[in-house]
């Protein structure tokens, strides 16, 4: 039985479809990174898989129940970590946590050591009796997380858990959601990073306007759009030589700039040896040498015909919100 | 689960000064002055008999300790509402409504903890309790059920604006259907059009309900008029809120 199945899921608001029929197959036990830039329709998909939205059409099931005629087993076998972790900051991290395990039905006695064995696992025991205003934007979303996790879910729902977070903090996280998955939990993971989506995800989906534009492993969906390249860059007028030179080797893709040649390779850094010789033959001297292989933002460029990241900092916009 | 969500919303009121001040502070300033200042307006003839003007103030006092509970609460709701604390609570596997009843057994406790206070500021000062204890405990019941009623329509308004800002701007309306009651002056002095919007306010048949037991003793029918009206806005309250809960989770 999949962990999450949907079929042909939509939801407008008023006159606009912010998410356009979308079909998505997650499997117990995997991480599934949806992967997707602002205003794509991540966050309206995550809130009708949690039952915090109607849908308009199509259907879903969570953890085998449907999500509309049976909301209420959806919300007991999920866990729930959504953008700007909507914590009271008024609230110790202990008071969230027990109200939460209170919530999910657990009995005082167990959801106290439950809760203090959260608030150790995400390294919090230290602040626990703080109030959540005071913690850093890192402790938030540990906190968070720990609240998600109090009733020992199946499913976990990630809404962008890293957006607007260090480096540091980003990593605590992902090697939190490592060790989640390790113990059995299925992972559905929202999120506008590539690296993220990259890094910590055994399937991919791609959406953009509210479509499923792409969906596999990481792996997959980059080599479908290609094979790595050697990216050189060369002295000024050494180029139509470094070009000749590589010719043989590769297909050559359109330069980026002046100074720079790219060679497609198929076999990866095992042309590196090859393209260093035919250069050294060829008298040409080379400033750096890089093998890029292809990005999920290839792939983005690929299905959409732009750039994730361009939007990302850009004005990709808000998901439409209800009047 | 109603009583963690209760016991929640009772320590957010009391850790955010800006919800408990209008609850105490205000209410009680306002009863100071008006005693101080307005004393000898006992002495008026048609004025109702009491032993005190504070005496008679009590009641009035604890309506609007009351009705600002249940705005406080309101605004508590929204904020919560806005800062997306709701869908944590709306994505746990709990009948939903039990989230709104959790904040109303909050407003609901609030009340009942103005009312004591209120209550215990009029002993200190020489008030009698005319019903005595049986008296204070009816008054207390009132005010306590009150803030459920008025929380509930609160609740409503947050439900539906989702904004604490319009919640947090009914403040002065609350204070005008109150001043048009019966809760700071005997209805039997007002002039018109004041007397006969108190003589319909059912904020008036509540007020008189708990000021009864205080000035002269418990009074069946008085308390029955008190307890309909209660009921006749726990009912609209209870109503509004679920039809705006609807809502909100329709629209997202």
């Amino acid at each position: 039985m999949p962990a999450i199945e949907v079929e042909g899921l939509e939801r407008a608001f008023g006159e606009v479809l912010a998410v356009r029929g979308i079909d998505l197959r997650v499997e117990e036990g995997e991480i599934y990174g949806f992967l997707g830039p602002n205003g794509a329709g991540k966050t309206t998909t995550v809130r009708m898989l949690t039952t915090l939205l109607l849908p308009s059409g199509g259907r879903a099931s969570v953890a085998g129940h449907d999500v509309v005629a049976e909301a209420r087993q959806v919300r007991a076998s999920i866990g729930v970590a959504l953008q700007e972790a909507a914590l009271d900051p008024l609230m110790t991290g202990r008071e969230l946590i027990r109200l939460q395990a209170t919530l999910q039905g657990l009995p005082p006695t167990a959801g106290r050591e439950r809760a203090d064995g959260l608030l150790d696992r995400v390294g919090l025991s230290g602040a626990a009796d703080r109030r959540v205003g005071g913690y850093s934007g890192g402790m938030k979303r540990r906190l968070d997380l720990a609240a998600a996790l109090v009733h020992e879910p199946s499913v976990l729902f990630l809404d962008e858990p890293t957006t607007g977070l260090d480096p540091v903090s980003r990593k605590t996280i992902w090697e939190e959601v490592r060790a989640l998955n390790e113990d059995g939990t299925t992972v559905f993971l929202t999120t506008q990073y590539l690296e993220e989506a990259d890094q910590l995800a055994d399937n991919v989906g791609i959406i953009d306007r509210g479509r499923i534009v792409a969906e596999g492993t990481p792996e997959a969906l980059k080599a479908e759009v290609g094979n790595p390249h050697v990216e050189l860059l060369v002295g000024e007028g050494a180029v139509a030589a470094a070009e000749r030179a590589c010719a043989e080797l590769g297909k050559l893709l359109p330069p980026k700039d002046g100074r720079r040649v790219l060679v497609e390779v198929e076999e990866g850094a095992a042309a590196i040896p090859r393209v260093v010789r035919a250069l050294d033959e060829a008298g040409v001297a080379v400033e750096s040498l890089e093998l890029v292989r292809p990005t999920l933002d290839d792939v983005f460029v690929d299905k959409t015909g732009h750039h994730l990241e361009k939007e990302e900092s850009g004005d990709g916009g808000e998901e439409p919100v209800p009047a | 689960m109603v009583r963690a969500l209760g016991a929640r919303s009772i320590r957010q009121t009391f850790r955010r000064p800006q919800l408990i001040s209008p609850i105490v502070v205000f209410p009680t300033m306002l009863l100071a002055i008006q005693t101080g200042g307005a004393g000898a307006g006992i002495e008026l003839p048609g004025f109702p008999p009491v032993q005190s003007f504070l005496q008679f103030m009590l009641a009035g006092s604890m309506m609007q300790s009351m009705m600002l509970a249940g705005n406080s609460g309101g605004i508590a709701f929204a904020v919560d509402i806005e800062m997306g604390f709701t869908d944590r609570l709306f994505a746990a596997p709990i009948p939903r409504f039990a989230i709104v009843l959790g904040r109303l057994a909050g407003t609901a406790a609030l009340g009942f903890l103005a009312s004591i206070w209120f209550l215990a500021i009029g002993l200190i000062f020489g008030a009698e309790i005319a019903g005595g204890v049986p008296g204070a405990l009816l008054a207390i019941l009132l005010i306590t059920a009150s803030a459920l009623a008025v929380g509930g329509i609160g609740a409503a308004i947050a439900l539906r604006t989702g904004s604490a800002s319009v919640v947090q701007g009914l403040f002065p309306l609350v204070l005008v259907v109150l001043f048009l009651s019966s809760a700071f002056f005997p209805q039997e002095l007002m002039i018109e059009p004041a007397k006969t919007i108190a003589e319909y306010n059912p904020l008036s048949f509540i007020v008189e309900g708990v000021r009864e037991p205080i000035i002269s003793g418990i009074d069946a029918t008085q308390t029955l008029e008190a307890v309909a009206a209660i009921a006749g806005i726990v009912v609209l309250g209870l109503v509004l809120s679920a039809r705006a809960l609807r809502h909100r989770l329709r629209v997202g």
